[in-house]
């Protein structure tokens, strides 16, 4: 038994799929009284429960729609569970939207600052890793340029560099091992396979189930936000080909 | 504790969400900062011009009357506005990562207080210009203006948690904040409506003991008492309502939004 680095405690999560949203007091005052306040239902998750260890890398495969995102996003506080509990050991770097709270008017330089401080971190530390963020994102010409003015791949490079620039022990992958040019792309996955030796915990989401082989030791799939199949990558994976080829 | 804790934790994104509302406001504007010092004394000319003929007011003074009134005014109808549309403009935010959700509504309340506080600096400038000179005593502003802080930041939560679920409040809140404004004196003597009958109308808006307050301070009277408890009560009173529906309500936002 490893150390225990991220628990999912029996995790629901419902949305409220009202076909038309209230969210003016006139609609809610007339709904309300002709009793049309509609709550459809909808659970994205239900009772999903495991157990990481560190430096387990786990893939989670399933179909658009499965749930994967909003597991993520629920392990990343985000989302908080309608029932059950997230327990998370370490650090945890959610490589999920990269660049969310970056703002457009601000420069590069501006903008590490503020998205570091989003992501939690202290701003000795950023100072401390300016130069190697810069570095990485081989954005140095561009640095004090408003970002209004920089491509999505020039964003999502710095939102790449900021984020990894910490060591993370839980790290949250949704495919983002695509990120910029095929330079940077060797870049970043060399990056991410580095702390993968560090022995960091990893989740990854992926439609890519070659890469998934090749990345994780673990695997679970998704349907209908429900646990399928939990287990060692081989069998899991096996299962999931089957599954596919029966769909 | 853990609240502490976690709010520690944050405190370099709250200053950098704090200096992001400042740096963006006067961005690419010729005069920048200035204008947060410019924009007062051009409405103090205005409101004076129109009040003072209007009113027949000759008194030297009334210019400062006027100013002081309007800038605890606008910081509170600027604040509680921004803090009222905080969690919906950063939506995108919101969704994407976790960060403690009352950075935002605190953040918008925060960055206009430091502008306001620059803002002072005209109330000084004035001052001299009509003759009426700091003194030891304007120590005293404090008070009111951190009940004024205090009373924004209890209002804007409220706001924030409503704004999520209604909409409409955006407009509700303008016309509400029509009144408050007609209500608080802030171009005309209170002393006529005081004696009228109509007192009342007055009294019950808190921020008019914010206002007379400050006013009682930088003249040299001294403070109105009851009318400065009857703020401060209601300053904490808010806070404690908006820091409770805010927390009740904010793990609901994400589904609203």
């Amino acid at each position: 038994m490893g150390k225990k680095a991220l628990r999912v405690d029996h995790v629901s999560m419902k949305f409220n799929l009202s076909s038309e949203k209230v969210d003016s007091l006139k609609e809610y005052v007339l709904k309300s009284i002709k009793r049309e306040v509609s709550h459809d239902e909808f659970w994205a998750l239900q009772d999903v429960d495991f157990t990481l260890e560190k430096g387990d890398r786990l893939g989670i495969l399933g179909l658009n729609g499965a749930g994967k995102s909003t597991l993520l996003k629920v392990i990343a506080g985000v989302f908080k569970p309608t029932r059950g509990s997230v327990e998370r050991h370490g650090k945890l770097v959610p490589l999920l939207e990269l660049g969310a709270g970056f703002d457009k008017q601000y420069t590069g330089r501006e903008n590490i600052y503020l998205y570091g401080a989003v992501l939690g971190y202290s701003k000795s530390f950023i100072d401390s890793k300016y130069e190697e963020i810069v570095k990485f994102s081989g954005l140095r010409k561009f640095i004090d340029v408003p970002l209004k003015n920089y491509s999505s791949g020039m964003k999502s490079r710095l939102g790449f560099s900021i984020a990894t620039v910490v060591d993370p022990e839980i790290l949250i992958l949704d495919e983002v091992l695509s990120v910029g040019d095929a330079k940077f792309r060797k870049k970043s996955e060399k990056k991410i396979l580095n702390m993968f030796d560090k022995g960091v915990t990893v989740l990854f989401v992926s439609h890519n189930l070659a890469q998934v082989r090749r990345l994780c030791n673990k695997a679970m799939i998704l349907e209908h936000g429900q646990v399928k199949a939990f287990g060692g990558i081989e069998e899991v994976s096996a299962l999931y080909e089957k599954m596919l080829e029966e769909a | 504790m853990k609240y502490i804790q976690n709010f520690w934790r944050y405190r370099f994104l709250l200053a950098e969400l704090v200096k992001k509302g400042i740096k963006l406001k006067y961005r690419r504007s010729y005069l920048g900062i200035v204008w947060s010092l410019l924009e007062p004394i051009m409405t103090t000319i205005v409101l004076t011009v129109v009040f003072g003929t209007l009113f027949n007011n000759k008194d030297r003074t009334f210019p400062l009357y006027i100013l002081t009134g309007r800038l605890l005014y606008s910081y509170f109808s600027k604040s509680t506005k921004a803090a009222l549309k905080s969690i919906r403009s950063n939506a995108g935010m919101i969704k994407k990562v976790y960060v403690p959700k009352y950075l935002y509504p605190l953040s918008a309340v925060l960055f206009n207080y430091v502008i306001f506080l620059i803002s002072l600096i005209v109330l000084v400038i004035l001052g001299f210009v009509v003759g009426v000179y700091p003194a030891w005593y304007w120590i005293k502003l404090a008070l009111p203006l951190f009940i004024l802080l205090v009373m924004t930041y209890g209002v804007g939560m409220i706001l924030a948690t409503v704004g999520v679920f209604f909409r409409d409040m955006e407009y509700l809140w303008d016309v509400f904040l029509m009144i408050i404004m007609y209500t608080c004196a802030i171009f005309y003597h209170p002393e006529r409506l005081l004696k009228s009958g109509h007192a009342w109308v007055l009294k019950v808006n808190p921020l008019y003991g914010v206002i007379g307050n400050t006013r009682n301070i930088v003249f040299g009277n001294s403070l109105d008492w009851s009318s400065m408890f009857y703020a401060v009560a209601f300053a904490f009173i808010t806070l404690a309502i908006g820091l409770y529906v805010f927390h009740k309500k904010q793990d609901e936002f994400i589904l609203q939004i």
